[in-house]
């Protein structure tokens, strides 16, 4: 390969740079550390790609497309993968005619999430196929090969990625482009695509047979590499956890899996018998563990206590010596905090004023947790704000549910408030309730990002937009009013402070833009180059 | 098998620029031919908290990177971005290692107030073997055009100082 094809890119660069290699004609996703950039890339190097409202729309698009024969992409962060869940499932049943890749992106120690959930899990439950590469040229490399199993087999297949492989610069020789893809064209398979009882029952022993063919392939399948060492150890490990492995023991033999469901059982099994010693090395759940030794293959596993966290070098070294005494104490860094002038800090100097109990949600916002407001009282899942609040509504006593509000920001509302607001207006608390909509413009948290209620696409090109206050009046909402945080601040605190002691249901929508965005709304709105 | 390595952190507060400081070492020693990883953690450090980077590459150019991110006590260099960072991150660096301050940069001679990530990646420059024409391209390929010229003199400041 001559070097000047060599490329510095991050694991999210190189998998968009790999999609538009090989002719992907759609990507949806939602924003989501450490996921977002894949999309925002591939469209910046021409690709069609949108921001959907949630991960499950962005992945029933993506179906559509390869119902269509079409080559699509889903991204999205390990939790979104739980929203796109229900068309996954069945999507395993289902096929696909051209070839989709969800690409889920996992964080490990919860650098950016409310969990640290290990997305492998999913592989299994909804049978389907999985690749774990650990640096940008496996993003690249991984990306193009999960499109081609989609496509020869008619499945849709994820790629798990991790925050250390998003957001790593690494280097990247990419391929040639593939050819043109074939045209997207509808072709009707009733039987195949209409998930009913009667046609379910078999696709479901489809799916069941390409796997089990999908397993015997995998068994010589060059996604999966040896490293040559002494018989003493073997490592058995996947991913970014691989590397740390190779450069924790160079003298170990090592199998690193690319391809990790369905596994390739018999030739770790070959390899678990060549060695003295076996250690799976694995960040997060013992996946491989359990896999394999439900399988009858002999292999050491990590301590409970490296389960947490992501996995480095030093952390395989005390794995590799069984070593469990207490580690040195990650640095003290300085928290994040709202920004200076941030408009969210009105509402939560509000809320701790008057003592309410603040179900929040995901965002920026969720840092009026910490001091100086401490004016949130849970954080559970995208959307969870108003379903919470409405339960605390409807079982405290009169005195402390008037106190209840529900906290979230403007694209989380976009994402799975609107489900919410609806049950609020359908199974009404005796005392009403109060959603206060933080609407900044748009998805500060993950870096600025387009939804429906900015009325841009994800190029930031004009788009439909959706109202938050329209919907909300016309799904029967007592009270939808807007204020200004900053300018108007005082008549929010009273309409507040009146709509909490009625029996009201009430959509207080607090729109200021944000202050990181204001620059770039300007430009936008002018119509000016980004 | 994997060469030897030279491994930087680098670190301050979000805003600061550590991101851009280390794009720039990372694309350095890919413009010099080095393997070359840089890892980081994105997301709520954005929101004004701590943020580290990692950039390790090949001492050579046939050396290898395995693993994106510095193990502790093995640090080459640790440069901080703001002062009150270093004892945060010092068990980082290997015996010996060289620690990369603000107080290396007279703040009085930046070309801009922003510009402190870039001076002190000119002040790292002197302890690695890069030449003045390969940190050229590297910062012409990180920032906009736009940014050429004031950051060339922010380097050269670090570089020379």
């Amino acid at each position: 390969m001559s070097t000047s094809a060599r490329a510095l890119l991050s694991g999210n660069e190189a998998v968009a740079r790999a999609a538009l290699d090989c002719g992907v004609a759609l990507g949806a996703g939602y924003p989501g550390t450490p996921s977002t950039e894949i999309l925002e890339t591939f469209s910046a190097l021409g690709g069609y790609a949108q921001w959907s409202p949630n991960e499950k729309v962005a992945l029933e698009v993506a179906i559509g497309a390869a119902f269509g024969g079409a080559r699509a992409i889903a991204t999205m962060k390990h939790v979104g993968v739980n929203v796109a869940a229900d068309p996954l499932f069945t999507a395993a049943y289902t096929g696909v005619s051209g070839a989709l890749v969800l690409i889920c992106a996992d964080d490990p120690g919860m650098a950016s999430s409310q969990n640290e959930q290990d997305s492998r899990r999913y592989a299994v439950a909804a049978g389907v196929p999985m690749l774990e590469p650990a640096d940008s040229q496996e993003a690249y490399d991984f990306t193009r090969r999960a499109f081609e199993l989609s496509q020869q087999w008619r499945i849709p297949v994820m790629v798990r990625v991790t925050t250390r492989v998003c957001h790593t610069k690494t280097v990247v020789t990419p391929r040639a482009p593939a050819g043109p893809a074939a045209p997207p064209h509808f072709q009707r398979d009733i039987k195949g695509r209409v998930m009913v009882p009667a046609y379910a029952r078999p696709a479901h022993r489809r799916l069941r047979k390409k796997l089990a063919e999908l397993a015997a392939w995998n068994e010589t399948c060059d996604l999966n590499r040896d490293y040559d060492g002494g018989a003493a150890l073997g490592i058995v490990a996947s991913g970014v956890a691989a590397l740390h492995a190779r450069e924790a023991a160079p003298e170990a033999r090592i199998l690193k899996l690319g391809f990790t469901y369905p596994l390739p059982i018999e030739r770790i099994r070959t390899f678990a018998d060549g060695v003295e010693r076996c250690v799976v090395i694995e960040e997060g759940d013992p996946c491989l563990v359990d896999g394999l030794r439900a399988a009858g293959i002999e292999v050491e596993g990590k301590a409970e206590m490296y389960r947490f966290g992501e996995l480095n070098v030093e952390r395989v070294r005390r794995i590799l010596s069984r070593d469990e005494s207490p580690e040195p104490a990650p640095p003290p860094g300085k928290p994040p905090q709202l920004c200076v002038g941030c408009p969210h800090r009105v509402a939560f100097e509000t809320l701790r004023d008057l003592g309410c109990i603040v179900t929040g949600d995901i965002g920026c916002y969720t840092l009026g947790v910490l001091p100086p407001f401490e004016a949130m009282d849970s954080c559970v899942c995208m959307g969870a704000s108003i379903g919470v609040g409405l339960g605390l509504r409807h079982v405290l006593a009169d005195e402390q549910a008037r106190k209840v509000v529900s906290v979230i920001g403007d694209s989380t509302f976009m994402h799975s408030g609107i489900t919410g607001l609806v049950d609020m207006a359908y199974n009404r608390p005796k005392t009403g309730h109060v959603v206060m909509i933080l609407d900044n413009s748009t998805t500060a948290m993950t870096g600025l990002q387009e939804h429906p209620g900015t009325g841009r696409k994800l190029n930031h090109e004009p788009a439909g937009q959706v109202n938050p206050e329209d919907l909300a009046r016309a799904i029967g909402i007592d009270n939808v009013v807007i204020f200004d945080p900053v300018k108007e601040r005082d008549a929010f605190v009273g309409a507040l402070t009146e709509s909490l002691a009625s029996d009201r249901l009430s959509v207080f929508i607090l729109r200021r833009p944000c202050l990181l965005a204001a620059a770039k709304l300007r430009r936008y709105t002018q119509g000016g180059q980004e | 098998m994997a060469g030897q390595v030279m491994n930087i952190v680098v670190a301050g507060l979000g805003g600061q620029g550590v991101l851009t400081a280390s794009d720039i070492i990372a694309a350095a020693a890919f413009a010099a031919g080095r393997d070359v990883k840089k890892a980081e953690v994105h997301g709520m450090s954005q929101r004004g908290g701590s943020v580290r980077t990692d950039v390790r590459f090949g001492a050579t150019p046939d050396a290898m990177v395995l693993s994106p991110m510095v193990t502790a006590g093995e640090a080459d260099v640790l440069m901080v971005l703001a002062a009150d960072q270093a004892d945060v991150h010092r068990d980082v660096l290997r015996a010996g290692g060289a620690l990369i301050t603000p107080e290396a940069i007279d703040a009085d001679r930046l070309p801009h107030p922003r510009s402190l990530n870039v001076a002190m990646v000119g002040a790292l420059s002197k302890v690695l073997d890069f030449d003045e024409a390969t940190w050229r391209a590297a910062i012409q390929a990180v920032l906009p055009p736009k940014l050429h010229e004031i950051n060339a003199q922010a380097f050269l400041l670090g570089r020379s100082g």
